[in-house]
């Protein structure tokens, strides 16, 4: 028999979980967890500065590996604390097990001190959550918690265990088996043939990849297809990197920041293969005029998505890697050389134009592509929200699956550092770039003392406008150039409050910009403190709620 | 002059684990949603460890969709789909308010 209080079990399962790594911050009601945490020989634990850290560096680990990360916080407001990086793990589908403290189960809701009811306020946000009532319980949850977190369409999973849960002694005999993905259903063949059938007889198709080609690590499967059928492939902003950018059919991104002429040449397909992509708006555009012309095969591994925001002609439920694999084996080749020419004109057209500022400043788009020459492909890319995430996503080269780390769904400000520490801790041997802007660093800086204590690999490349550069941008373009409350007229001196954090700095411009290399081979965190002309905007693009044909390119506003 | 209401009535019958919060799970879906439930009846079944909920709820468009998220909840197990009005909830209605008025309990 077995002997252990809840506490300890927990922990026990975790390292059966194969855990290695906790990011957390201890409280009242979860120190029974730590105390057991703290004897633990597998696992050890990162002590963030802010839950929604702990639970973005969770996201780190979870998104660079595929594998599910783990995340403490106590009750009340370090639970609630957790809901913003829980909500952006639901959006972009992202495996995660948050654990929570909650006060004496006696307790439960009297309004006690650090009492917030996180059950009730996660359900809109986690894939499934648990309050365990018991440590026995513990024995049954915990695995499922995994299993749930990673099977068919991954995402985050809160189990909040009550404090005398995690003091309650147990006596038990079996351990259970460790939660793991569950097998997933073969595609309905039938639906496969048809969808083969449609593919061969389209004049004008494209493979439309959405993040769901990175989780199931499916891009060569879909490169294969493309190359034996003549057809282009897209990708949505969460599918970077899933098919390496240099691929002559990889058009790139579409969608509100995509290529024009990708966004124009997809207006003309007769058949969209939409592989593991949900449409979302910031891809489509006005979905009533999104590519009107065309047929619509849809693969999911989740069901729901198909026929959600648009009518699927043929519907695949499945493992989108099982599904594209088949569709080899059913499509013998076929050529389209037409089409294909039309595709291979439009990528070398797809030259993104940018708005020129003066040359005494450093222009964001040549700086990143410089940084991926400097860091190499086996660099992870991490990013928070803004002009600059739609820069990297424009001009990076993404070759590598789960190697583009970012915030798509939620969009969430605050999700680059923390995240690139997540990434930095479950990926000891890579680099990591984190590319962040002004107004999203300031969200999760804390994070900058994580990062100093754990001496991990991170530059940090912090591209200053002194704005929230995308709100600045909309205001201009379709406010009457009402810029209010888009511009910070407080200065920071970064450097200095990096320096203040332990971190190494410097500032780049264009006087030192040859020491950018050498500065990004030192080991070790690194802040590079970039300051930007605050007109630079991210061009082309879409205004909201505009179709996808309607992009804006940028010359007019150049100097706005 | 707005069009008259002729939406018809669904009844979905779900097979739920039984615990608490369970029901949150559920309605909350078709709050978040936007899908607005009519009568709501759960009883406990297998000994308390599952319960049946049936949910009266105008047809729509979004139904399909909404019956396809209801599936993905872990703790519901099955979803019926009752393809005529059921007449579970008329029966009801009809004992409890009678011709219309609410009986009085004597």
């Amino acid at each position: 028999m077995h002997h252990m209080n809840g506490a300890e079990l927990t922990i026990a399962l975790l390292e059966r979980q194969g855990i290695t790594t906790i990011s957390g911050i201890p409280g009242g009601t979860n120190l029974p967890l730590y105390t057991a945490l703290s004897h633990s020989q597998h696992i050890r634990h990162v002590l963030a500065r802010h839950e929604q850290g702990a639970g973005f560096i969770a996201q780190g680990m979870a998104r660079s590996t595929g594998q599910a990360a783990v995340c403490f916080a106590t009750s009340g407001p370090g639970a609630t604390n957790l809901l913003t990086a829980i909500a952006d793990a639901k959006l972009d589908s992202t495996p995660i097990v948050c654990i929570t403290g909650q006060v004496h189960s006696d307790m439960i809701g009297t309004d006690a001190f650090q009492e917030v009811d996180i059950y009730g306020m996660s359900i809109p946000i986690t894939k499934h959550n648990f309050q365990v009532r018991s440590a026995a319980e513990l024995l049954e949850v915990i695995p499922q918690a995994f299993e749930l977190a990673l099977s068919g369409r991954p995402g985050p999973v809160l189990v909040d265990i009550p404090k005398d849960v995690q003091t309650e002694i147990l006596e038990f005999a079996d351990w259970p088996v460790p939660g793991q993905a569950a097998a997933i259903a073969p595609c309905n063949a039938r639906a496969l043939e048809n969808a083969a059938r449609m593919i061969a007889a389209a004049q004008r198709p494209i493979l439309y990849l959405g993040g769901g080609v990175v989780s199931a690590d499916a891009g060569a499967t879909a490169c294969t297809l493309a190359e034996n059928n003549d057809i282009p492939m897209v990708t949505t902003m969460m599918a970077l990197g899933a098919i390496r950018c240099d691929h002559p059919l990889n058009l790139g991104m579409f969608g509100m920041h995509g290529s024009k002429k990708t966004n124009l040449l997809m207006q003309e397909a007769d058949l969209l293969i939409v592989a593991g992509a949900r449409f979302d708006d910031r891809a489509t555009g006005k979905i009533g005029e999104f590519c009107p012309q065309a047929n619509v095969i849809h693969i999911d591994i989740d069901a729901s998505e198909i026929h959600k925001l648009r009518s699927a002609h043929i519907g695949v439920h499945g493992d989108v890697g099982e599904a594209l694999t088949q569709l080899n084996t059913l499509l013998p080749q076929h050529s389209r050389p037409e089409w294909i020419g039309q595709a291979k004109q439009a990528r070398r057209d797809t030259s993104t134009v940018v708005a020129l500022t003066g040359k005494d400043q450093i222009r964001p788009f040549e700086l990143i592509r410089d940084i991926a020459e400097h860091v190499g492909e086996q660099a992870f890319i991490a990013t928070d929200v803004g002009q600059h995430q739609m820069w990297t996503a424009q001009h990076y080269p993404f070759c590598r699956n789960r190697h583009w780390l970012t915030s798509g769904g939620l969009g969430t400000m605050g999700f680059g550092l923390p995240t690139a520490i997540g990434a930095a801790l479950a990926n000891p041997e890579n680099p990591v770039v984190c590319f962040s802007g002004d107004g999203s660093f300031l969200m999760n800086i804390q994070e900058l003392a994580t990062l100093a204590q754990e001496q991990l690999n991170v530059k940090i490349i912090l591209l200053d406008n002194q704005a929230l550069g995308l709100v600045r941008q909309q205001q201009s373009l379709f406010y009457d150039n009402r810029l209010f409350a888009s511009e910070f007229a407080q200065a920071i001196d970064f450097v200095a409050i990096a320096q203040g954090f332990g971190i190494k700095a410097m500032r780049l411009t264009t006087t030192n910009a040859d020491t950018l290399a050498e500065t990004l081979q030192q080991p070790g965190p690194c802040l590079i403190h970039v300051p930007i002309d605050r007109r630079e905007m991210v061009f082309p693009m879409v205004p909201p709620g505009a179709a996808n044909t309607t992009m804006l390119e940028g010359e007019c506003h150049a100097c706005a | 002059m707005p069009a008259p209401d002729t939406r018809r009535e669904t009844v979905l019958e779900l097979r739920v684990n039984n615990h608490p919060g369970v029901m949150s799970h559920v309605v909350g879906l078709f709050a978040r949603r936007r899908y607005n439930v009519e009568a709501i009846l759960c009883l406990p079944v297998d000994d308390g460890a599952q319960s049946d909920i049936w949910l009266l709820v105008n047809e729509s468009d979004r139904l399909s969709q909404i019956i396809s998220q209801v599936e993905k909840l872990a703790d519901v197990r099955t979803v019926v789909r009752h393809a005529e009005d059921s007449c579970l909830f008329a029966d009801l209605r009809q004992q409890m308010y009678g011709g219309g008025e609410l009986k009085e309990s004597a």
